[in-house]
C-alpha cells in the first residue's frame, strides 16, 4: 500500500490554492499534489504516493549504489593477480 | 522508467549478492518491515539469492492486512447507507469483514467507489451535496499526509458532506512490540523507505539503541533490498547497532517537515488494534479535536462489532516473523487470495498472498525448515 512511483514533474500550477503538478510516469501523465514538496522545480523527479509527492529525488544520492559497485569491482581487480583465479571470491569488500 | 529500471539490473544484483556472501559468516534473521518490500523479495526471488545463513522474515507493514476486522465491519455498515457515497483505495474493497466485503456491498446496490487520491473525494462531495462522502482512511505514515490534506482542505473550503473512517497505524511502536516479544528471533530490520520519506528516521535511533539492533532504511527495488541487506549484515557481523539509510535518494533524516506539520495538525496519536497482533499502545492516529467532526464514526454512530478471527489462521505469527506462510495448514488449501482467512492473505502485499501469487505454495514440500 505504501507504493511510491518515481515521476518527472512537467509543469506546476495551483488548484484551490494547492500546489499541483503534471507528472510524467514513463509516458503516463497524471495530476499530482505537490504541496508537501513546495521546493520542486519542473524537470525534477518526485516519488508519488496516492496522488501526492512524498519527496524530491536526490540525483547525486541515486548514483551512490552504482558508484559503490564500481569501486567494489575496481578493488576486486586490484586484489586479483592477472594469472591466478580467485575462485573463492575472498577479495576485500569496501565500506559503502 | 528512470529510478526503476536501473535498480533492477541483474549484473548489479549479482555483485551485491556476492558482497553479501562475502560479508556473511554467521546466521542472521532480518525482518523487512514493509509489505511492498516483501512483495519485491518474493517476486524477484531475492531471498533465494542469499546465503543460507541469512533468513528474511516478513513484517507487519501492510496497512490493509493489519486493519482490524471490526473496522472493516464498520466500513461495511456505513457503506450500505443510502445517504453515503463510500470511497476507498482499491485494495480495501475485497478485504473480508465478518460478513462480506465492500465489493459485495457494491454488488447489492451500495454506492462504493475506488479513488486514486483522497482529494478525489472532495470533488465527489462537491458534485453530490445531498449525500455524505465517506473516505476509508487506512494507511501508515506514508499515507497520513494525503489523508490529512483531504480533511484540512475540506475544513478550509467549508465542505461539510465529507467524513473519514480512520484506521491509521504507526510503524515504530510495532517494531518495539516485535522486539519485546518473547518469541522474537529478529536481529536486524530493513525499515520501510516510504514511511521514512515522510517521517524521517530519528524515531528509529532510540529503538536501535534500546534493542541493540541495526535498522537500515531501505527502498523497494531489487537493488535497494540487496544493498539494504548488505548494510544490515555488515552491521550485524561487526556487532554494531544504529540506523543506516540505504534509501538516501528519497529519505532524509528529518523526513518531510511540511507533511509532518500537517499530520500533527489533523491527527493525534492513539492506541490502535492491529489485526492478527492485538492492541499496541500509541501505535495509531485519530482525528484531533479540531477536526473530530469529520470522523465518520462520530457522524454515523455504528454498532460495536465484536469480531473474531478464525482459529486456524496463524497470520499473527506470520506478521511477527515467527512463522512462514507454508507452515500454515490452511495456506493454499482453504485459505487463498479469493477466499482469505486472515490478515496476511487479504492484501496482495501480505506475506501469504505474495507467497501464493509467486508460486511459493508449490514449493511447500521442498522448502527447508530453518
Amino acid at each position: 500500500m505504501c507504493l511510491g512511483v518515481p515521476g518527472k514533474v512537467l509543469t506546476t500550477y495551483h488548484e484551490h490554492d494547492l500546489l499541483m503538478g503534471k507528472v510524467d510516469f514513463g509516458g503516463v501523465v497524471k495530476q499530482v499534489c505537490l504541496a508537501h514538496t513546495p521546493e520542486v522545480q519542473p524537470g525534477q523527479y518526485v516519488v508519488v504516493h496516492v496522488g501526492f509527492s512524498l519527496q524530491v529525488i536526490d540525483e547525486a544520492e541515486a548514483q551512490a549504489v552504482f558508484q559503490f559497485l564500481e569501486n567494489m569491482q575496481e578493488l576486486d581487480e586490484l586484489d586479483r593477480p592477472d594469472d591466478v583465479a580467485d575462485a573463492g571470491g575472498n577479495g576485500s569488500v569496501p565500506s559503502p | 522508467m528512470k529510478y526503476q529500471d536501473e535498480y533492477r539490473d541483474p549484473a548489479a544484483a549479482r555483485k551485491l549478492q556476492q558482497a553479501i556472501r562475502q560479508a556473511t559468516t554467521r546466521p542472521w534473521t532480518i525482518m523487512e518491515v514493509c509489505g511492498g518490500q516483501t512483495h519485491t523479495i518474493v517476486k524477484y526471488g531475492i531471498d533465494e539469492l542469499l546465503p543460507p545463513e541469512i533468513e528474511l522474515v516478513h513484517g507487519p507493514g501492510c496497512p490493509v492486512c493489519v486493519t482490524p476486522l471490526e473496522v472493516i465491519d464498520r466500513a461495511l455498515e456505513i457503506a450500505t447507507r443510502p445517504d453515503v457515497i463510500f470511497c476507498s483505495f482499491g485494495d480495501m474493497l475485497r478485504v473480508p469483514g465478518s460478513q462480506g466485503d465492500l465489493f459485495s456491498v457494491k454488488a447489492a446496490g451500495g454506492d462504493v467507489r475506488i479513488v486514486y487520491s483522497p482529494l478525489d473525494c472532495l470533488k465527489i462531495a462537491a458534485d453530490h451535496p445531498d449525500r455524505t462522502v465517506v473516505f476509508f482512511a487506512v494507511g501508515f505514515e506514508t499515507t497520513a499526509p494525503a489523508n490529512a490534506m483531504a480533511v484540512w482542505q475540506a475544513q478550509r473550503r467549508g465542505i461539510v458532506n465529507f467524513a473519514v473512517l480512520v484506521s491509521h497505524s504507526l510503524v515504530p511502536p510495532a517494531i518495539a512490540a516485535i522486539m519485546a516479544s518473547p518469541q522474537n528471533r529478529v536481529r536486524g530490520f530493513l525499515a520501510a523507505g516510504h514511511v521514512c520519506a515522510v517521517m524521517g528516521y530519528e524515531a528509529y535511533e532510540p529503538l536501535a539503541q534500546q534493542f541493540q539492533v541495526p535498522i537500515v532504511v531501505t527502498g523497494f527495488e531489487p537493488l535497494d533490498l540487496l544493498e539494504g541487506i548488505l548494510r544490515c549484515v555488515r552491521m550485524l557481523e561487526a556487532g554494531r547497532c544504529g540506523v543506516d539509510n540505504q534509501y538516501a535518494r528519497v529519505v532524509r533524516r528529518q523526513g518531510n517537515t511540511a507533511a509532518i506539520d500537517l499530520v500533527k495538525q489533523v491527527f493525534e496519536v492513539t492506541d490502535r488494534k492491529w489485526r492478527g497482533i492485538g492492541t499496541i499502545a500509541a501505535s495509531g492516529l485519530r482525528l484531533s479535536e479540531a477536526f473530530r467532526h469529520y470522523d465518520a464514526e462520530v457522524r454515523f454512530p455504528v454498532s460495536r462489532h465484536d469480531a473474531r478471527e478464525p482459529d486456524t489462521c496463524i497470520s499473527g505469527l506470520i506478521l511477527q516473523g515467527v512463522k512462514k506462510p507454508w507452515q500454515c495448514p490452511a495456506f493454499g488449501t482453504y485459505c487463498t487470495p479469493e477466499h482469505p482467512l486472515g490478515a496476511t492473505m487479504v492484501s496482495s502485499e501480505g506475506a501469504c498472498a505474495a507467497y501464493y501469487h509467486y508460486g511459493r505454495h508449490r514449493e511447500v514440500a521442498n522448502m527447508p525448515a530453518r
